[in-house]
Formats: C-alpha cells, sequence, structure tokens
C-alpha cells in the first residue's frame, strides 16, 4: 500500500518510504513521464533536541487538530505548487510523546532543478511552524511548558512572504 | 443552538477540558465565533488573556470571529502554534 504524501499521527516517520512516493508520483499532467523528469530530491526531518533556551529537554508531547492539520497541509502543497509549477511535495508530522533524538516531521520535495527542492523545502518548514496547528509541551528538568510560537493565519501574507524570503535568501 | 468547542494545548489546561457541548440560548439572529467566545471566557476567565494571540476554526477550517455559527457547528480555538 503506497505511502501518503500527507499525513499527522502518532506512526514513527519513515523517510525512505516519503521519498519512494513523491519519487513516483505523477505529475498530472503525463503519468507517462513522471519519475523521468526530477533531477533533484531534498529532505528535511525536524529532531527532538535535548536543551531549549537554557532547559535541558527531557521529552516533546505533540499536539494537533488533526483534520485542520491536513487542511493546512494540502494549502501548504498548493501554495508550493503555485511558487514552483512542478514541484511535488510529502510532508509527515507526528503527534505524541517523542524522545530526544526522535523525528517529528518529514519533508520532501522533488523538482527537476536542485535549487528549487532546495528553496521549496526550507519554504515548506517555515510554513508549517506558521500555521500547521500543531503544539509542542515541552517537558525539561523542572517542569513542563507548552511552547507557542506564531499566530496561525493563513491569510496572512506578511508571513507567506516572510517565508518565502527565507527559503530563497 | 448547540455547539461544540474544541480547546487545545494551554487553551485545553486553562480550561480543564478538550471539549465542550454547549447550549447557547437565546441565540441573537448571527450569532458568530465571538459570541460563543465571549461566553466561553465569561466561565473561564483564563482564556481571555489568549484573545489576541489565538486563532479560530469553524468545521475544521480556519474562520475569522466574526464567521456565523450553526447549529451542530464544531468551534476551536487554537493558541499560537508550534509543530515542526
Amino acid at each position: 500500500m503506497p505511502v501518503p504524501l500527507f499525513a499527522i499521527g502518532p506512526a514513527p516517520l519513515a523517510l525512505e518510504s516519503l521519498v519512494s512516493a513523491v519519487a513516483s508520483e505523477s505529475d498530472g499532467v503525463d503519468p507517462s513521464t513522471s519519475s523521468g523528469r526530477c533531477g533533484a530530491i531534498v529532505t528535511f526531518l525536524g529532531l527532538v533536541r535535548n536543551h531549549n533556551q537554557g532547559r535541558r529537554v527531557q521529552y516533546l508531547e505533540y499536539e494537533a487538530y488533526e483534520p485542520l492539520a491536513l487542511k493546512a497541509f494540502a494549502r501548504i502543497d498548493d501554495e508550493v505548487r503555485g511558487r514552483w509549477p512542478g514541484m511535488r511535495l510529502a510532508l509527515h508530522h507526528r503527534t505524541g510523546r517523542l524522545g530526544i533524538g526522535e523525528a517529528s516531521v518529514a519533508i520532501v520535495t522533488a523538482s527537476p532543478h536542485r535549487g528549487d527542492a532546495f528553496a521549496a523545502c526550507r519554504y515548506v518548514i517555515e510554513r508549517v511552524k506558521q500555521i500547521v496547528p500543531v503544539w509542542k509541551h515541552e517537558h525539561f528538568d523542572g517542569g513542563d511548558v507548552w511552547i507557542e510560537g506564531a499566530t496561525a493565519d493563513p491569510d496572512d501574507q506578511a508571513a507567506r512572504a516572510e517565508a518565502e524570503r527565507i527559503a530563497c535568501a | 443552538m448547540r455547539v461544540t468547542i474544541r480547546l487545545f494545548a494551554r487553551l485545553r489546561d486553562i480550561a480543564g477540558t478538550a471539549e465542550i457541548g454547549k447550549d447557547i440560548p437565546d441565540v441573537p439572529p448571527g450569532a458568530t465565533i465571538r459570541t460563543v467566545w465571549t461566553q466561553l471566557t465569561g466561565e473561564y476567565p483564563g482564556l481571555a488573556a489568549y484573545e489576541r494571540s489565538m486563532s479560530s476554526a469553524l468545521n475544521a477550517d480556519y474562520a475569522r470571529m466574526d464567521a456565523e455559527v450553526h447549529d451542530g457547528d464544531e468551534i476551536a480555538f487554537l493558541p499560537p502554534v508550534s509543530g515542526g
């Protein structure tokens, strides 16, 4: 059974199967020529770090509003395809308790040229941090805290432009 | 009118519950997400500090506070996100 391109849940991330899924995905134009068009696949794994803002982290618990997270993934995919036509994307995020060193997010981008694939991959992680309804509950030596980053607003064009600026720097 | 309210992360901790089934009595025509929020913060004053930083959703789609709500809707309030 093929791996879905977009998923969120407690299952451990499997980067290789995500790469395979992206590599074999039809480009929606001409399936017979799909896989041969790619000259580059870029992958990103986000890991649970053992320190944060001077605290010694023990583990993280990730919570998500899953149906909305999947819609946010689809929105990011639309944005990517609009900015980099023909780009293919896979994006998985984990939920639940994750220990130090475990992967929390996996991103795969594929395109004819490496520059676009690198830029799109960076863009996707920036947008994940801006608009995907996921929260880290950090458990550290001496306590716990909910991490709160960006106010999620998919229509905030300034935030989107900032993600693009970082991606294309 | 009855709606379901979903709360996440710290908002859930403050209220002490992830999901609230709520009857909104004497609904004025054109009740909005803000109507629901106002009633909620009346019951859980600790939530009010999030009014400027949170996001809201209606039936699992991002929605503005002035979006109209209807019987059976699911309304979610989301503190600033921290995925990745």
